[in-house]
């Protein structure tokens, strides 16, 4: 079935008012998979899962299996896990260390470069016929490694990939930069694989920093599950923000974030006071952090979603986390825990168990998510559903280009106050790439929001 | 690695029976109690030092299994690695009414088989810690049409405190790579 309808007509911007058939229909499905999961960059995984030459991890990219590998020189790939010959999934461990890539069914070996190394009976059977050279396993158009985050795209006409980042990169630094300030420096100490009954995008929406749903989780929040709950204190997190103003950033790629700014002359708010330990740890990082990032230290990340599938949690708790579709309605979870390499174990212990209490299948947080994400998709298939759109007018208009707020400028269409103008942005691009719209209009480039000059 | 019986199989003779009917019997109370939703009657089953782990299990080369198959109890992230506390603060949400992916309620049916003994000190007759494997399969029915079954391998540790067993230590095996459900809300 081809896609014979225009996506922006789904997208209702000016209203604020989004079809129903964006999350239940197949026929939108397909064309994501078609013209957006195949020219987007997306999150495949990290460094530090493939430290040494002939590491592999199998990802995903849209619908389909890859491999990141590091091969004998060093260098980073992503192929497309089928072999060239019949298709056969030429990996089917979720990580380890090879030389040789060998099908199973007819035996064609690949190297850790996506190069033919043999073809069975290859002089008796195809010589003159077939050039090996031709047969590499097929690889993504661009890769780039972001501080040991390996992204990669499947277009080789996509912008590179810090151009496609905007000015999402100083909110995503928050997540991938050490405590203490230092670029850099995370590692992957564990990957959530799961998979659940919802459209990918209510996930990716979640995170853009929807911060309405708030009373989803107010079970966890009354009995206090975060670093400081064994002192009695309430919440899932520390409220480490609580003097912050916060921000709601959409940017013109259809990146959107929640981060917050700390006032001028703030002070260190006693953390991760479970352990008096790890508290003071937390201290040494944040003084340290201070002295390194001067003013930019007041920057505070809290959630994002980087266009389209991949989130981020940048702080209590500390994630990044792939939406991967299945079908319109059938989505796996990624969800890959990060510390510092650097930190001591017994800090890299206590946060792997908050981790494991907060974020994913089995986090008492996240459990309340999946609920509404499943109900969501599923109360939204009728015929009769499908008719009426879902609102997003929250804050509309109120959102501004560029505002300086507690003294620093904050770069993007930024809110103050709870919004979803994020979600509008988000979903403005979305129907950009599924019309197959040129790369500067996927960039943002007809968006009246960024180019305030050109509209009046 | 799952099934580490390194001590010297017990051997199976009417001491090792009746204390093995006496330990299927506590399984059968655990499952019970959260069964009917007895969630705080089955928290004092747990030893208060318990350590509740289910590990991820991963996809490796023949040969690895020992090493990489399952995520460790001492590094990096598992699916459950915690203690009393955070298992009772899981009983806790559940007591809030608001916690919405087990509001309202699941169906739960917890079946417990295989039950054995692997150790035994000091001794079987006089047990009061010893450790034992069985089997859990675990099925969960929400809301209307949402049904999920967990199966897989349970190894515990279970030691006697004031003439009653508790759980030390439980370390669950379930048989899944990509977990096959939204969330693991239930108990295992
Ligand atoms: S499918 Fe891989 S060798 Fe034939
Ligand atoms: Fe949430």
């Amino acid at each position: 079935m081809s896609f014979t309808s225009r996506a922006a007509d789904y997208v209702d911007w000016k209203r604020g008012q989004i079809s129903r058939e964006i999350y239940v229909s197949e026929e939108v499905y397909r064309q994501e998979l078609e013209t957006l999961f195949t020219r987007a960059w997306l999150f495949v995984g990290h460094e530090s899962q493939i430290p040494n030459p002939g590491d592999f991890f199998t990802s995903r990219m849209g619908e389909e299996s890859v491999i990141l590998v590091r091969d004998k020189a060093g260098e980073i790939h992503v192929f497309l896990n089928s072999c060239r010959h019949r298709g056969m999934k030429v990996c089917r461990y979720e990580s380890g260390n090879t030389s040789l890539f060998t099908c199973p069914y007819h035996s064609w070996t690949y190297t850790t470069d996506g190069r033919i190394r043999g073809i069975p009976l290859y002089k008796a059977l195809y010589e003159g016929n077939l050039d090996r050279d031709d047969w590499s396993l097929i690889e993504v158009a661009k890769l780039h490694n972001y501080k040991g985050t390996i992204w990669a795209t499947w277009d080789p006409q996509a912008p590179d990939f810090l151009t496609y980042l905007g000015d999402a990169k100083l909110h995503l630094d928050q997540a991938l930069d050490c405590r203490d300030g230092r670029p850099g420096g995370s590692e992957v100490i564990g990957v959530h694989k799961w998979i659940f009954p919802a459209n990918w995008k209510f996930a990716a929406e979640n995170f853009l920093g929807d911060t309405y749903h708030n009373p989803s989780h107010r079970s966890v929040d009354m009995i206090g599950i975060g670093p400081s709950a064994l002192q009695g204190v309430k919440g899932r997190r520390d409220n480490e923000m609580e003097e912050a103003q916060h921000i709601w950033c959409s940017f013109p790629a259809g990146h959107g974030v929640h981060s917050a700014i700390q006032p001028e002359g703030y002070e260190f708010v006693d953390t991760f006071k479970n352990d008096p330990e790890i508290g003071q740890y937390f201290r040494h990082c944040h003084e340290e952090r201070k002295r390194r990032l001067g003013e930019n230290a007041r920057f505070l990340p809290f959630v994002g979603t980087l266009f389209p599938n991949t989130s981020y949690h940048g702080r209590q708790p500390r994630s990044l986390c792939s939406w991967h579709p299945h079908s319109a309605n059938e989505t796996e979870g990624w969800r890959f825990f990060l510390v510092d390499a650097d930190a001591p174990t017994k800090v890299k212990d206590f946060l792997r168990e908050y981790y494991m209490r907060y974020s994913g299948p089995a986090g008492m947080t996240e459990q309340d998510d999946l609920e509404n994400w499943l109900y969501a998709t599923r109360a939204s298939t009728g015929t009769i559903a499908r008719r009426h759109n879902f609102n997003y007018a929250q804050s509309m208009g109120a959102s501004s280009l560029n505002p300086v707020v507690n003294g620093i400028e904050v770069k993007g269409d930024v809110s103050l106050q709870v919004t979803e103008h994020m979600a509008v942005g988000f979903y403005r691009r979305w129907a950009q790439y599924l019309d197959r719209e040129p790369w500067d209009v996927l960039l943002g480039a007809g968006d009246e929001r960024f180019h305030a000059q050109a509209a009046e | 690695m799952d099934a580490v019986q390194t001590d010297p199989k017990l051997r199976r003779d009417p001491a090792y029976f009746a204390l093995r009917a006496e330990i299927e019997e506590f399984f059968y109370d655990e499952a019970e109690c959260l069964d009917t939703r007895r969630f705080e009657e089955w928290l004092g089953m747990l030893h208060e030092d318990l350590r509740y782990f289910m590990p991820m299990r991963h996809n490796v080369k023949f040969g690895q299994h020992d090493e990489r198959e399952n995520s460790r109890e001492d590094y990096g992230i598992s699916w459950f690695n915690e203690d009393k506390w955070t298992v009772s603060k899981r009983v806790e949400q559940i007591l809030t009414g608001v916690h919405y992916a087990e509001e309202p309620l699941s169906r739960t049916t917890h079946m417990i088989t295989n039950v054995q003994v692997q150790t035994a000190l000091p001794s079987v007759e006089a047990a009061d810690e010893i450790t034992t494997s069985c089997r859990f399969l675990t099925y969960l029915n929400r809301v209307e049409y949402e049904t999920y079954f967990f199966v897989g391998k349970r190894y515990d540790r279970l030691k006697k405190v004031g003439g009653e067993w508790k759980v030390l230590h439980r370390r669950i095996i379930l048989d899944q790579n990509v977990l096959q459900a939204k969330n693991l809300s239930t108990f295992f």
